[in-house]
């Protein structure tokens, strides 16, 4: 149903309260992808004067003759790993939580608060407690002879941008997990113990497929998270390095186009980055279409 | 039942695991406010322990009044932190000014190309700034709104999100009422103001508090669109004061007291309005 069965016939003052939505979308969301489309078709030419026609030559560069691929086979690492770690965590939590009832929700706060942070603070946080230097984690690493340093330790990198990362994310999956376990029919739960079923084959052969629907939505959201949303906190914990080693695609593009000024490269990234949020997207809504169904 | 079957030892362990768990999650905080109470030497004299040290409110002086601080040019925190509220506050209110009346567009007129419409504010989601940053740039740059509030905030204020959930609401209003309306001869924007944004209140509450911690948060697009310090918003100094960090200038302290500075609105709004916040959430995200 896109409307109410009784609507007002009217077309100037619909259009007139559209307006503002729609200038706002037009002149900072339409144009601008539409200048990036056309921007990745064009490169300037030996001068820099002017913008020469090109046709797929910035995408071919882009995908054969620079470390492009390389990005985006570190971003699908980093975002699968962030996507992973705070979904089985924040599961793990929530059926806890679920398991005390009533009493699990005094935990809720002290669990969800982490959304509230903005990427860049989680990651200079975790910078701080893991700095090469003086991180008092680092000092802790060290007394059981670990060595941590993520500033030339590109893997470690890599785990500190994850592990901070997925500190959002874990507070928003238990969240929704224990949404999810709630509204499990506890008759179903009863009549599997009364089969003699235990906690752990519970778990995997009843509770997993019915909160299945929960969990492919909430990939698809950590997923876009660890993609799109994480610019903030790689420029505040190892900007982008050591080496290219946490340089994730949307840093990538930040210093390509912003820092470095090349235009048709950018533009050619932002164009790949865009089939990536729209393939995220419809998996999205063809999920909420399937959520309907349970 | 099987919950009151748990044992309690089994109940305690749980209580036990998720504090545990609660733990981990705050060490973080606990470790930044810890590092901002000592100074710039103490750090370069491995003083700095797990407990407070001498100079708390030295440290948080000098961040909020941007005085007293060593040679580095630190941003004034305490202007940034008002640039960042009036941000978030335009945000928030503008995504919410725009959205009502376009929600209320499509989803109670019939007129040309409403489908159109509605799918062109759709694509929207597909467009978060990320994919289209240097052309947005561009485009806010020729219109002089560089260091500007109508910069920081118009170009992030469409909103697909808050047009499906307020269209979402106004569906469950009763059809009965339009029709009362009608034969009380109200006038659209009368039935709008008076019954349809009223009855929406719980929807716009909770949007509030998502959408207020969205704004509070940006930092990709605050720090393109401002070049001058004094329009610093306090999420984005913090790329530049890890850097200054990590490069061993002594200045953690100064750097974790802004990173406590700039979690706390989000993270109060969070805690204080929790059953707005679930519901915004769980409401944006269908």
């Amino acid at each position: 149903m896109l409307a109410k069965r009784v609507t007002f016939r009217r077309t100037g003052l619909p259009l007139a309260l559209l307006a503002p939505q729609l200038a706002v979308t037009g002149v900072f969301f339409l144009w601008p992808t539409f200048v990036a489309l056309k921007q990745s078709l064009y490169r300037s030419d030996a001068f820099g004067l002017r913008e020469v026609f090109s046709g797929w030559d910035n995408y071919r560069a882009l995908l054969f003759h620079s470390n492009y691929l390389a990005t985006l086979e570190r971003s699908a690492f980093f975002a699968s790993s962030v996507t992973i770690l705070s979904l089985v965590v924040g599961l793990v939590l929530a059926v806890i939580a679920d398991s005390l009832g009533r009493s699990g929700r005094i935990w809720q706060a002290l669990l969800v608060w982490p959304y509230a942070l903005a990427p860049a603070v989680a990651g200079v946080l975790w910078a701080y407690m893991f700095d090469p230097a003086i991180g008092p984690v680092t000092h802790a690493l060290a007394h059981v002879g670990m060595e941590w340093n993520h500033v030339l330790n590109s893997g470690q990198a890599m785990g500190l941008i994850v592990m901070a990362a997925a500190m959002k994310q874990v507070a928003y999956n238990f969240l929704f997990y224990l949404a999810a376990l709630q509204a499990i029919p506890k008759s179903l739960m009863e009549a599997a113990a009364l089969d003699a079923a235990g906690p752990l084959r519970r778990f995997f052969s009843l509770i997993i497929p019915l909160i299945a629907p929960t969990t492919l939505f909430l990939l698809v959201v950590d997923l876009t998270y660890a993609f799109f949303d994480t610019f903030g906190l790689i420029d505040s914990t190892t900007y982008g390095g050591p080496g290219n080693s946490t340089t994730i695609m949307v840093y990538q593009v930040y210093k390509d186009g912003f820092i470095d000024q090349r235009f048709g490269p950018a533009a050619a990234q932002s164009m790949m980055l865009l089939l990536l949020v729209g393939l995220l997207t419809l998996v999205q809504f063809a999920l909420v279409e399937r959520r309907i169904d349970y | 039942m099987v919950r009151r079957a748990t044992p309690a030892l089994r109940r305690a362990m749980s209580h036990v695991l998720l504090g545990a768990a609660a733990a981990v999650l705050i060490l973080p905080v606990w470790f930044a406010l810890v590092a901002s109470t000592y100074n710039g030497a103490d750090f370069l004299g491995g003083r700095v322990g797990m407990w407070f040290g001498q100079h708390g409110v030295a440290t948080y002086q000098a961040v909020i009044t941007g005085h007293g601080t060593i040679a580095m040019a630190l941003p004034n925190i305490g202007q940034a932190l008002i640039t960042s509220t009036i941000m978030a506050v335009l945000i928030t209110v503008g995504k919410i000014a725009i959205s009502l009346p376009s929600a209320f567009a499509v989803t109670y007129f019939e007129f040309p190309l409403r489908g159109l419409w509605f799918a062109l504010i759709f694509l929207t989601l597909l467009l978060p700034i990320e994919v289209r940053i240097v052309p947005t740039f561009q485009v806010a740059a020729n219109f002089h709104l560089l260091n500007s509030f109508t910069g920081l905030t118009l170009p992030l204020i469409a909103s697909a999100t808050a047009t499906f959930l307020f269209r979402q609401t106004f569906l469950s209003i009763p059809e009965e009422l339009t029709e009362a309306a009608r034969l009380d001869g109200a006038s659209p924007l009368q039935f709008f103001v008076d019954i349809v944004i009223p009855m929406s209140r719980t929807s716009i509450a909770a949007l509030t508090v998502i959408l207020f911690i969205y704004g509070w948060n940006q930092y990709l697009w605050p720090l393109l669109i401002t070049t001058k310090t004094s329009w610093s918003t306090i999420v984005m100094v913090i790329g530049r004061l890890s850097q200054t960090a990590a490069e061993g200038d002594p200045v953690w302290n100064y750097t974790m007291a802004t990173a406590l500075l700039a979690l706390v609105p989000p993270v109060f709004v969070v805690v204080a309005m929790q059953r707005l916040f679930v519901r915004g959430l769980t409401e944006t995200e269908k």
